[in-house]
């Protein structure tokens, strides 16, 4: 552990691959945990089934490679099929969990989570997949550091999309519907805003969201059945940390958690990666609860 | 609550088939020992989830950091843990019967205390946190327990730790573990219908209803929700004990934190019965087990997908549980009196 | 009789609006003491600050010469001050007689008591105060089956049942039945004078403070605009003035 250390010190140019890594990972659970942020905020729905429309996303891209379809093609087939799953299944689940109290959406969006993780087990088997793209990678500093092509275009995606939703938020119709009804539903109603439809539409969204970050997973990272629930918790420890409707704060929180996974899994070791993340979310709520008793509350 | 279904035939009965079961189906002995502990981890996870209004997905560290604690106990109290474990398995603790015995309820009785001493640190930290928040905390206690115990190789890393071994005949082994778990479910379900009687009971069913109330009448919630969770973890930690000497082999993933196994079928099983009652939890696991056993291996790799469905046809369409829905449909049987005393009530107000 | 909740220069904010601005104030123990204002004044403000309900800009509050401004909801209860809320809050899901024993007293609970089962004579203490807010008939009932105005006095006797040294109540007698406020001044009056507890007082309704408090407090747009007895308060210019004004 401490050679790895001493690694850092002495080739800064490991620190500069680290973190670009980082990044271009970090990314990625941006859009997740903006997505979970989006139903939480709006819905009040905590979706336990974010990891699970990540992988179920990168699955799709996968198959749609199967084809013969480029991952970078597959992006918005997946979004708009992702959109119609998240739409089914507020119809005939989430509608009925919204006005419910917090642990129903908790377990029925983990039900969710059980099903399409075995869905997916039993149709693709549990073998670590990656969708392939095709393209070189880059050499910098002397070939100290190496960058996969896909990882930039896949951070430029990434961009490109949140920048697509946070616009669509701002100037839409639906997005200020969306805005109106998170700060108010009762008065959104009042004003004639479709509520229900509003949900729907948060919620397939999300799970549009999801589904890109999906597809840049399976073109840059590995998919497999299980893989979700790290996704899932990833989200969680971003939101928790940066707060609700806090956008910046989900954007710095999630490539800091891309960026402490690259260092822990180097300096630690790979088997460590996974404990970082639920390391962090037990560091994160405590961290939060001693923030908020100083303000005489609870973390709730 | 609903403390009053005292039928006395009840009991006897529950106690006779307990007794009996062994010798009735001596093929099922050990699927019968686990639906016992599914009623352990049912009502002890009621305990907080039910009564208390503090739904934990993480539960199942209590039964892994038992098994662990009597792991290290069981063979520490022969051999260097340390060297043993690096043997990975290369000879296994081999105990006479009196030594055996000792080492296992050493093993377990090590295992309670540990697990309360834990429920009281860590209670103390997740505590603070209310609905959503507790629920993903524990669930990363649990996740963190199994990672950790997947890479500290002391205790075996993610090999794990062979138990020693029982020193007489298979089945005489499923036999004893059967007589352990049938004692430690009735001690649970025993202490739970006493607690539930007491001003704990009261207290905890207050900081469901509403915590901030109780906070402003000057309520110790913090050690209530403290204590309801030692009592869920001093119970979980002995079961935890008995089944890794069970299974003869600890292991963090599948046996010690199986955490959505064991650990979410606790949380389903309340449902399914009817959380925040005293019965429901029993009812719940009878019903979940026996389904399970039955359907499970002819399901061809689809029994989780139908685990899924379950829980969210239960938890969305179906939350108040069997036992809620039946104290609807038969009020009497279950000797509410709540309409009668509010009609009397309402005479003399008059 | 000296001050027992000793409020100086307190402040609080909510984003933009705020709701309390240099507040000053004293409960006098064993007194009644009336806090008035008009809506949205900061009344509840002020009673959340005091009980622990959030933190406060600036400013500090004492109880009994000590500092609590840092303290949380139940430790402060455990003090001896109680507070019943505006939007009455009460166990509806359980029976009256439940609801009251909740509330027993729990600052000097030692650990074994929390598995014993409730004594005799708290459940005599419940029903006797049951009967003293007029619920003894409904004791059996569920807590969320009574009236509104039931709740109120539910909440009260919960209260009482503690054994507080200062009670703070939130509007006491809002949507309560006209003909039973009478009832409910002479309630108050008693629960002060025989078992010895200060009362700090919000109302809406003038008739019932004058009748009530010895010493009236009134707030207006976050700020303390008058003090002084009934009498003062009722001839005050600014007083009447804040009333007409928001009215
Ligand atoms: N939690 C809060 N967040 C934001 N603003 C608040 C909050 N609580 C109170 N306020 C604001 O502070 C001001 C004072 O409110 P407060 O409830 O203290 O008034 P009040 O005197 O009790 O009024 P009422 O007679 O209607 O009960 C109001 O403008 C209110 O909108
Ligand atoms: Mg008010």
């Amino acid at each position: 552990m401490l050679d790895n250390i001493n690694l850092l010190t002495l080739a800064p140019s490991l620190n500069v691959q680290l973190l670009l890594d980082g990044l271009f990972i970090g990314a990625i659970f941006v859009l997740a945990a903006y997505g979970l942020a989006l139903v939480w905020g709006v819905m009040n729905v905590k979706n336990l089934a974010q990891g699970e429309f990540v992988i179920m996303g990168g699955y799709l891209a996968w198959h749609l490679g199967t084809y013969n379809v480029h991952p970078i093609l597959s992006l918005p087939i997946v979004a708009i099929l992702m959109f119609g799953f998240g739409w089914v299944l507020y119809v005939a689940i989430i509608k009925y969990v919204v006005t419910r109290d917090l642990f129903t959406s908790l377990l029925a969006t983990f039900g969710i989570a059980l099903v399409v993780q075995q869905a997916l087990n039993l149709a693709y088997g549990p073998e670590v997949r990656t969708a392939e793209s095709g393209f070189g990678t880059r050499s910098f500093f002397g070939g100290l550091v190496t960058v996969a092509e896909i990882k930039f275009i896949s951070f430029a995606l990434a961009v490109l999309l949140a920048a697509g939703v946070i616009v669509f938020m701002k100037k839409s119709r639906m997005g200020q519907a969306i805005r109106a009804t998170s700060q108010d539903p009762r008065a959104a109603k009042v004003m004639g805003i479709n509520t229900e439809k509003v949900y729907a539409f948060t919620y397939a969204l999300n799970g549009a969201i999801c589904g890109a970050a999906g597809v840049l997973v399976s073109m840059i990272w590995v998919i497999q059945p299980f893989y979700g629930v790290p996704h899932s918790i990833r989200s969680f420890v971003i939101v928790t940390a940066a707060g609700l409707g806090n956008l910046p704060g989900v954007i710095l929180a999630g490539l800091g958690l891309g960026m402490a996974e690259q260092y822990s899994g180097f300096v630690l070791g790979a088997q460590f990666q996974q404990a970082t993340v639920v390391g962090l979310l037990v560091v994160v709520l405590v961290w939060r609860q001693i923030q908020m008793a100083q303000h005489r509350q609870v973390v709730k | 609550m609903t403390g009053n279904w005292k039928s006395p035939a009840l009991y006897a009965a529950i106690l006779a088939f307990g007794v009996a079961a062994p010798f009735l189906f001596p093929g099922y002995t050990t699927q019968i020992a686990i639906l016992w502990m599914m009623i352990l981890f049912a009502l002890t996870w009621d305990i907080a989830g039910g009564q208390m209004g503090y739904n934990s997905l993480g539960n199942i560290f209590f039964f892994g950091a038992g098994m662990y604690l009597s792991a290290v106990i069981q063979v520490g109290m022969f051999t260097d843990v340390g060297t043993y474990t690096s043997a990975r398995g290369g000879e296994q603790l081999v105990l006479g019967y009196g030594d055996y015995f000792v080492s296992v309820f050493a093993g377990m009785a090590v295992a309670a205390v540990g697990c309360v001493l834990f429920a009281i640190v860590i209670g103390w930290v997740m505590f603070g946190l209310r609905g959503p928040y507790f629920a993903i905390g524990t669930l990363g206690i649990a996740l963190s327990a199994r990672e950790l115990a997947s890479t500290w190789e002391w205790i075996g890393g993610g090999s794990g730790i062979a138990m020693p071994v029982y020193p007489g005949l298979p089945d005489e082994k499923s036999q004893v573990s059967y007589i352990i778990l049938f004692v430690l479910a009735i001690l649970t379900f025993l202490s739970v219908r006493w607690l539930y009687t007491t001003r704990f009971g009261l207290a905890i069913n207050a900081i469901r209803d509403d915590e901030e109330k109780a906070e402003a009448m000057g309520v110790h919630t913090t050690r209530y929700k403290i204590i309801a969770w030692s009592v869920s973890a001093f119970f979980l930690g002995m079961s935890g004990a008995v089944f890794g000497n069970m299974t003869g082999f600890v292991e963090p993933m599948e046996v010690a934190f199986p955490t959505v196994t064991f650990g979410i079928f606790m949380v389903v099983m309340s449902l399914l019965g009817g959380k925040g009652t005293l019965w429901g939890p029993v009812i719940g696991a009878t019903v979940f087990h026996i389904i399970k056993e039955v359907t499970w291996t002819y399901m061809l790799g689809w029994q989780w997908v139908a685990l899924g469905v379950l829980i969210i046809v239960n938890v969305v369409f179906f939350q108040q549980g069997i036992m809620g829905w039946a104290q609807d449909k038969w009020p009497e049987f279950f000797g509410i009196e709540v309409e009668e005393a509010s009609a009397a009530g309402d005479e003399e107000a008059a | 009789m000296g001050a027992m909740i000793e409020v100086r220069n307190v402040s609080k904010a909510f984003g933009g609006v705020q709701a309390n601005q240099d507040v000053s104030m004293d409960v006098t123990e064993g007194g009644i003491t009336g806090l008035i204002g008009p809506n949205g004044s900061g009344k509840t403000t002020l009673f959340n600050s005091i009980v622990g309900y959030h933190p406060i800009d600036g400013g500090s509050i004492r109880f009994e010469g000590q500092e609590i401004s840092k303290f949380r909801v139940p430790q402060i209860a455990r003090l001896g001050m109680l507070r019943t809320f505006q939007q009455t809050r009460i166990y509806g899901n359980m029976n009256c007689v439940k609801n009251m024993l909740i509330s027993v007293p729990h600052r000097s609970m030692g650990f074994l008591e929390i598995f014993g089962d409730h004594s005799t004579q708290e459940l005599e203490k419940a029903e006797h105060l049951l009967e003293f807010v007029g619920l003894y008939g409904k004791r059996k009932l569920m807590a969320g089956d009574l009236s509104f105005g039931q709740q109120k006095l539910l909440e009260f006797a919960m209260a009482l049942m503690n054994d507080p040294k200062v009670l703070l109540l939130d509007e006491p007698t809002a949507g309560i039945n006209p003909t039973l406020i009478n009832g409910l001044i002479d309630r108050l009056k008693r629960a002060n004078e025989e078992f010895g507890i200060t009362l700090f007082v919000i109302e809406h309704n003038m008739r019932v403070i004058m009748n009530l408090a010895e010493h009236i407090y009134c707030l207006a747009h976050g700020e303390m605009l008058a003090e002084g007895t009934p009498e003062t308060i009722r001839n005050d210019q600014r007083v009447i003035d804040a009333y007409l004004g928001a009215h």
